[in-house]
């Protein structure tokens, strides 16, 4: 009779696996062979910048009328950031909800039909991804802005306090807005419908906050998701904001509660 | 091998799969049949664990899809819909499917020639024909080497030349002693390809039976046209045999053969212009017995001839 050999595809087969290491290379891949991932966060990136430039030349510019700046240096040049969020807020739903639109999670979810791998890999990786390209434009405004401020001598260090966090926390508020917005989009599955939550918990909730009585209000208004993320842009202590750290830790909380959300949903729901 | 065990899936009020108990051997085609609508994607896709079933189970080699090590190793799937980002490279696409499972790269190089997608190969997806993104879908499912290969409607909507090679490479795989599972509501494609038929209507079980009994069982009548037909009636007239008359002239005799009606004719002195034996297509086979499902539960080819009777 013939011998079949067992042993070399045997030897293969032990190697040919899913591990969680080979789902984030895989959407490594992913990430980068999509022309519409790299726009985005270029946008992002170019937001944050252009207009933290932009900001520091018309307020020299101002400078020469008024003689004082209107704001303190340190949050205008990383005001970029407020637009910036929805660039790469938008960017952290269509990474997932691009997928669903085109067919291509029915592909996902049968070369790794855990699942949950496919989740934690998609925010790690878009974790650091939008960390590092937030955290480097939020450099690049603030030290660019103030290379501009410094010609009338009203600029910033990052050695003055506070400065360095306000500068990093700008990069990782953008970061935790983009993983919200894969979250969102976890859940929802539908470009428009996620982005649309995403923008009206960011923007429209802190707009509603404010017609609240005013007792209320000040329980209620800095709790709010952007509110308290943002509270760690800022380089004064303001009253109506948490601690900066705090107001942090509590919007990356109501992240991660967002996250755990599309978990549960991502194992149970049909493909 | 597919096992699937009282398989049910349940959309709000509708019942798409209802109870499907059916086994895939290895190394043949076997065909997946039933109409538009019957619950043969909703089958596949909870064989690949895309959808959880509403009660019941099913196994590929063994065990769930999704408790496999490396699931593409496994099964490869060609989905109706298409998988595809429309925006990425086909080779990137097979190169991210394949990082998942730790397929080396060559494996990609390879699976894109057996496709003949190599020219086309760094192009956006988006772009594609039709034909060309099923071909895609073949290479996605061949990546891991798959021991079994299940196609959803791989035909559907493609030219001749498109569908003479699936039909090849179908061919081809399963001479290779693969498990092929491919559906589709055209029986004549099954009949040209697949060695078994599970056939479904419904959601539901009709028949689980190889082509050449399917083949065997399907309906034989026979056509007379002659100008004493109400005579030729009542001489053909037994237990088995039901006549009917489509035209004052024209009789459809089921349940007789052709020599038989021939014979009985002459000893009654009737003059036929026509006899004319009809061996019903497979095709028609298939619709006659997809038509009205609730009637028809046999499993057994026995059965099936009983029920081809009665219609």
């Amino acid at each position: 009779m013939t011998t079949t050999t067992v042993a070399a595809p045997d030897r293969t087969a032990r190697n040919i696996k899913v591990t969680q290491g080979r789902v984030v290379n895989s959407e490594w891949i992913k990430m980068r062979s999509l022309r519409s991932t790299r726009y985005t966060l270029i946008a992002s990136i170019a937001i944050t910048v252009g207009l933290g430039l932009l900001f520091a030349s018309f307020a020299v510019a101002r400078l020469n009328s008024t003689g004082h700046l209107e704001t303190d240096p340190v949050t205008l040049t990383l005001r970029g950031a407020f637009l910036a969020q929805l660039a790469i807020g938008v960017l952290g739903v269509l990474l997932i909800t691009g997928e669903y639109s085109t067919g291509m999670i029915r592909a996902t979810m049968s070369a790794v039909p855990r699942r949950l791998p496919v989740l934690w890999a998609k925010l790690g990786l878009f974790a650091v991804v939008a960390a590092v390209a937030s955290i480097a434009a939020a450099f690049a405004a603030f030290l660019g802005g103030q290379a501009i401020l410094s010609s009338k001598h009203v600029g910033a260090s990052l050695s003055d306090p506070g400065v360095l966090r306000a500068v990093i926390g700008t990069g990782l508020y953008l970061a935790v807005v983009g993983l919200l917005g894969m979250a969102l989009g976890f859940i929802i599955r539908n470009t428009a419908g996620a982005i649309t939550t995403l923008f009206g918990i960011l923007l429209i909730l802190p707009v509603l906050g404010e017609v609240l009585p005013a007792s209320w209000a000040s329980h209620v208004v800095p709790y709010l998701p952007s509110n308290a993320g943002q509270a760690i842009m800022q380089l004064h202590a303001d009253p109506n904001t948490l601690a900066p750290w705090t107001g942090f830790a509590l919007f990356v909380g109501y992240t991660a509660v967002a996250v755990a959300v599309a978990a549960v949903l991502v194992k149970r729901r049909d493909a | 091998m597919i096992e699937a065990h009282g398989l049910t899936k349940r959309y709000g009020d509708k019942l798409a799969v209802d109870d499907l108990t059916f086994t895939v051997q290895p190394g043949m085609v076997t065909g997946f049949l039933g109409p538009n609508g019957s619950g043969k994607s909703t089958t596949i896709r909870m064989i690949m664990g895309l959808d959880a079933p509403t009660a019941g189970s099913v196994t590929v080699n063994g065990r769930p899809y999704a408790e496999h090590a490396a699931p593409l190793r496994e099964v490869g799937a060609l989905l109706e819909a298409r998988a595809i980002h429309t925006g990425r490279s086909a080779y990137s696409h097979l190169l991210a499917l394949a990082a998942t499972t730790g397929i080396p790269r060559r494996r990609v190089d390879e699976v894109v020639d057996q496709v003949g997608l190599r020219e086309v190969a760094r192009k956006r997806a988006g772009g594609f024909s039709l034909g060309m993104g099923q071909r895609l879908g073949i290479a996605s499912a061949l990546l891991g080497d798959p021991a079994t290969l299940i196609l959803d409607e791989p035909v559907n909507g493609l030219d001749p030349e498109g569908i003479l090679w699936i039909r090849n490479l179908l061919k081809a795989l399963a001479a290779e002693g693969r498990t092929i599972f491919v559906s589709s509501h055209l029986m004549s494609e099954m009949a040209l390809t697949a060695d078994q038929l599970i056939i479904v209507g419904r959601g539901r079980l009709i028949a689980d039976v190889s082509v050449a009994e399917f083949t065997r069982a399907s309906r034989h009548s026979v056509r007379v046209r002659s100008p004493q037909a109400s005579v030729l009636r009542d001489a053909l007239a037994g237990p088995e045999v039901t006549v009917s008359t489509p035209a004052l002239d024209v009789l459809e005799i089921d349940g007789l053969d052709s020599e038989t009606v021939g014979r009985i004719a002459a000893e009654h002195g009737v003059m036929l212009f026509e006899l004319v034996p009809h061996t019903a297509s497979l095709e028609e086979a298939f619709m006659e017995l997809t038509s009205d499902d609730v009637e028809f539960r046999a499993t057994e080819a026995a059965d099936l001839v009983g029920a081809g009777r009665r219609a």
